[in-house]
């Protein structure tokens, strides 16, 4: 029997009993989201190899104002400040951006890994002050509802590019022609995982019967968003991944790195 | 047989601070670690506190730390558990410590006396019975599963590192309020107390409760983030105020 004498009941940053990996997963989405983050910066702020052929870069969709093809409105304004950088990405990703800044998951992922609130379960906390979403700040993600609307809407418009991308251009006719190529598979996975993200969001759930007592009058959308919410972490993680990875396709084509394979 | 070296925190007579005292013990096939502290109980430490029932995970008695994770002693097997080094067993550090591993919860009954009453409508039949649809009550029946173990009290940051328990009732009593705003025939209205003296505001969301629910209740995502949406519609959404002002 060996005695070993504890003074105090543990407090401050990292302390712990867990013998476990816990700072694995914490540490696994400050990489993951740092990487995307820095990623969808750069790209953003590059206004170039956004396009190839019939295919959009989904950071870059809807073209409002850029010189592509794929433009709404023509080229950028003339009335654009000219201190101002312009580029069409930056018109359009605050707003899926903020969906997913307030996404109830990615709030709970982040206030783990980036301000440590807690670090993991069970772990100890650096700083002694906390007000939670209670007050300001961080009661503004209350405005998730908002920003999900925006990323419906998104939804549409991104399906409505893997539509485009399925018509190339055609040299013997000057038209264009049906066809797919790796490009448009996957622009379609992309919006695909894009939509089981969005359609499983909380706060969708809420609006299409989780607000009512009565679910038996709410017909089956509350069970369908129920299902998808349920694997609300793993559409979350692999809709980034293929957005990104949809970006840096585009890009590679465009810039002549890669070969859009057309499969008919 | 095999033998385990378990470290488990005893009190000091009188005071709130204790150590571990490393106890070494034979074990078979098919232990669980409250096994493991019977054992120890019977034949190294007739003093050793323990609160415990059922064994079979129903009660909800014997909620501690093992190897820092809020557990149940008796749903924890030992071939789950790495044997090679001594195996922690505190007291849930949210709350008082009383003895060993023995806790005051007498916090959580409170704040559930504080907490509005089921409120049913008028009976939907002369014999005094209601009428509702089956689905309608699926959802709160998992909320009904809670064996109030309060080991979500425990891992909640905000009582367990931010001691909030004046602001907040946490995630056993959010799901408790669930159980009851969502179920079909209950009338009273809760969205005032979630917001202002029940503290909805101050989950941060980081699913630890829903993590260690001995019963997989779905605590964060059918509980809480559900009843946040709702204090949302009511308190902080323009667009639905509005609409209430239009249906009246």
């Amino acid at each position: 029997m060996q005695v070993i004498p504890v003074t105090a009941v543990r407090r401050g940053f990292g302390t712990t009993s867990r013998r476990d990996t816990w700072w694995a997963a914490p540490l696994a989405v400050f990489v993951g989201l740092s990487a995307f983050v820095v990623y969808a910066t750069w790209a953003a702020f590059q206004g170039a190899h956004y396009t190839y052929g019939p295919y959009l870069s989904p950071f870059y969709s809807p073209e409002i104002f850029g010189d592509s093809p794929h433009a709404w409105f023509g080229p950028k304004p003339a009335a654009w400040p000219a201190l101002l950088p312009f580029s069409p990405a930056l018109l359009i990703l605050p707003f899926p951006g903020l969906f997913r800044f307030t996404c109830y998951y990615y709030r709970g992922a982040y206030y783990k890994s980036f301000w440590a609130d807690p670090p993991s379960c069970a772990v100890g906390e650096p700083r002694k002050s906390y007000w939670g979403e209670h007050s300001f700040p961080l009661i503004l993600q209350n405005a998730h509802r908002f920003f999900m609307w925006v990323a419906l809407v998104f939804i549409a418009l991104l399906a409505y590019d893997v539509w485009l991308a399925m018509w190339f251009p055609d040299p013997a006719t000057g038209g264009t022609v049906f066809g797919i190529g790796i490009g448009t598979l996957i622009l379609g996975v992309n919006v695909v995982l894009l939509a089981c993200y969005t359609w499983g969001c909380h706060v969708l759930r809420h609006l299409v019967g989780g607000r009512r007592d009565d679910q038996s009058q709410c017909g089956m959308a509350y069970a369908c968003v129920s299902g998808l919410n349920g694997r609300h972490q793993l559409f979350a993680w692999c809709s980034l991944f293929s957005v990104m990875s949809s970006d840096l396709y585009v890009r590679l084509c465009s810039m002549g790195i890669l070969t859009d394979l057309r499969l008919f | 047989m095999s033998q385990a070296t378990f470290r488990i925190w005893r009190s000091k007579p009188g005071g709130e601070n204790g150590g571990f005292i490393d106890y070494t013990t034979e074990i078979s096939e098919g232990m669980v670690v409250l096994d493991a502290v019977h054992k120890i109980q019977a034949e190294q430490a007739q003093d050793l506190a323990c609160r415990w029932n059922c064994k079979a995970g129903k009660c909800g008695s014997c909620s501690a730390e093992i190897n820092g994770t809020p557990r149940l002693m008796c749903m924890s097997r030992l071939n789950s558990l790495d044997l090679t080094q001594p195996v922690t067993v505190e007291p849930m550090r949210t709350f008082p410590a009383i003895k060993d591993l023995v806790t005051d919860v007498s916090w959580n009954f409170r704040v559930k006396k504080g907490l509005k009453k089921f409120a049913p409508r008028k009976p939907d039949a002369p014999d005094g019975t209601w009428r509702m649809a089956q689905k309608d009550v699926d959802r709160v029946q998992e909320f009904r599963k809670c064996i109030e173990c309060f080991l979500c009290q425990d891992v909640c940051h905000v009582l367990r590192d931010h001691e909030k328990h004046d602001a907040f009732i946490g995630p056993r009593f959010l799901t408790y309020t669930a159980a009851l705003e969502m179920h079909p025939l209950d009338t009273a209205d809760r969205l005032p107390d979630l917001k202002n003296q029940n503290g909805i505001g101050y989950c941060n969301i980081t699913k630890c409760c829903t993590k260690v629910c001995p019963e997989h209740i779905h605590i964060t995502d059918n509980a809480i983030i559900p009843l946040k949406e709702r204090v949302v519609d009511r308190f902080y959404d323009p667009v639905m105020r509005l609409l209430r002002v239009f249906q009246g």
